[in-house]
């Protein structure tokens, strides 16, 4: 007798745990297969490109915090530096230097998270994420120093940072810098050879090379496809043109490369830590900035690499307070336009693996 | 450090190609008469020297007597951007041609400025809301949108 068999439409989310957030995906399957997918998002839209034009560029950075909130820090950064880059503005050495200590933290912290919650995903439910968590409390304790916040930090400003790295700061950090490394290779032995975590990932949701470019994928996914491109190196910012650090790639593109591209970028992320803790000049930690910043008319694109991919402001100014246009290029939203591509042919329960490992921030998706 | 490719060379290379489509430019970037926006992204993309193979990014902007739309185009081969605009009229349909054909990455951002600006990308394989839902009225980023 044979089965007659039809595909039908399964909606996945909007509120489902290993959509990270609210998210929807309208799978059309056959049996177990994807057949289609269509990502549907907005349910998290807060209009903070419209409300930005409200407000003066100090006003703004509050509202960067909100974008990708497991990364505060480098959203901060993204956004004074296309400020600084329409005013024309020149930052302390000292405070370039705390903007890197932030931000590679910051890296560690949301990596930390991506790797925890795709480990969820693949069913090492709970106990992988708690380890990392451990470890990411104890930037968010340095974080807490510094901007006295643990989520939305606040802490960048135009010209320089809101305020210098207290006394107990480093000590700590220093403390953190020469246990990480070892905490890293702890993951690494539990997880690097999990035979479980190698066949559900191992060639599973391949994006290619070219098709990676294409559609302007960036971060740890453009690079686990084998493109090495960075930020940082590509079109240095700030100082990061002073470290030595290198570029983890991967060569399948698949989920497997994208959580190895992430661990090997924590071991790099120290390693610049490292670095700049030993040149961290004396002085100022903000030049002298007027308190509401008038840019000339003009427009500035600033762009980093933020831990999730390529973040980049798109500010236009009319010479008044507030930003004429203050746009987001959003790395998640971009990197999920492959997605489809990604999870035709595979199963329901490949599918979250697939999501989970392009580690995206709906509120950053949104805005 | 990515070099930012002057505006004004790259028009005067894309003006013995296609004459007449080139708007206005600068060092900082170029605009590109609509009618020959397609064209001239295809060139950019495929031609020798200048391979703009990613499309880091679009968005636009309302300028009330237009909207602008903004390419920033950067060739991972060269390591060199460029900013290519193209400018439409009108409030009631403005529209351009969609360059999905040619950089995938451009699917979700013509989507999104379709939402909240209310410009038609031609050509563009699956153009409806992705921020606001289907029945919302008006495309907030407009400067001229109702407040509150």
């Amino acid at each position: 007798m044979v089965i007659k068999t039809e595909p039908f439409v399964v909606n996945f989310g909007p509120a489902h745990p290993s959509t990270h957030g609210v998210f929807r995906m309208r799978m059309t399957l056959d049996g177990e297969v994807i057949v289609d997918m269509e990502p549907v998002f907005g349910y998290l839209h807060r209009g903070i490109e419209k409300l930005a034009e409200e407000r003066t560029y100090t006003g703004c950075i509050p509202l960067t915090d909100r974008l990708d909130y497991t990364a505060s820090m480098t959203n901060n950064f993204a956004y004074v530096l296309a400020v600084e880059r329409l005013a024309g503005i020149t930052v302390p050495e000292r405070a370039e230097y705390i903007r890197v200590i932030m931000a590679e933290l910051q890296r560690i912290a949301s990596h930390l998270i991506a790797v925890g919650t795709f480990l969820n995903d693949c069913g090492a439910f709970m106990t992988p994420v708690l380890y990392m968590l451990r470890e990411r409390e104890k930037i968010l304790d340095l974080f807490d120093m510094v901007s006295g916040q643990r989520l939305t930090y606040n802490y960048m400003r135009v010209g320089g940072v809101s305020q210098d790295i207290p006394e107990e700061f480093i000590p700590a950090l220093k403390k953190f810098v020469k246990e990480m490394p070892g905490w890293i290779d702890e993951y690494d032995r539990l997880l690097k050879e999990n035979e479980i975590l190698l066949a559900r990932t191992k060639g599973v949701g391949i994006l290619p090379k070219e098709l990676a470019i294409n559609i302007s994928a960036s971060g740890p996914v453009l690079r686990a496809s084998g493109v090495k491109r960075d930020i940082r190196r590509a079109d240095p910012y700030s100082i990061y043109d002073r470290f030595e650090f290198d570029i983890p790639t991967g060569t399948a593109g698949d989920c497997y490369d994208r959580y190895r591209v992430r661990i090997e970028e924590m071991r790099q992320s120290v390693r610049i830590l490292k670095q700049a803790m030993e040149q961290l000049p004396k002085g100022k930690v903000r030049s002298d900035v007027p308190h509401l910043t008038h840019p000339p008319v003009g427009e500035a694109y600033g762009h980093i690499e933020a831990p999730r991919g390529e973040l980049g402001f798109y500010l236009v100014s009319d010479n008044s307070i507030a930003p004429y246009r203050f746009h987001v290029r959003a790395p998640t939203l971009i990197n999920l336009t492959a997605l489809r591509d990604m999870m035709v042919g595979w199963k329901v329960a490949d599918a979250i693996i697939i999501f989970g490992s392009i580690d995206i921030c709906v509120a950053e998706v949104d805005r | 450090m990515t070099l930012a490719l002057s505006g004004e060379e790259i028009a005067k290379q894309i003006e013995k190609k296609f004459p007449k489509s080139i708007v206005k430019s600068s060092p900082e970037g170029l605009v590109v008469d609509r009618e020959f926006l397609l064209e001239v992204a295809s060139y950019l993309k495929t031609a020798r020297g200048l391979d703009f193979d990613y499309l880091t990014a679009i968005t636009a902007v309302d300028y009330l007597d237009y909207f602008e739309v903004v390419y920033q185009l950067t060739s991972i081969k060269h390591n060199h951007s460029l900013v290519v605009k193209a400018r439409c009229y009108g409030r009631e349909n403005p529209s351009l041609p969609s360059v999905v054909s040619l950089w995938r990455g451009a699917d979700f951002q013509e989507r999104e400025i379709y939402d909240l600006f209310g410009i038609n990308f031609e050509g563009h394989p699956n153009l409806k809301r992705i921020v606001l839902w289907a029945g919302f009225e008006g495309h907030p980023l407009r400067k001229d949108y109702l407040r509150w």
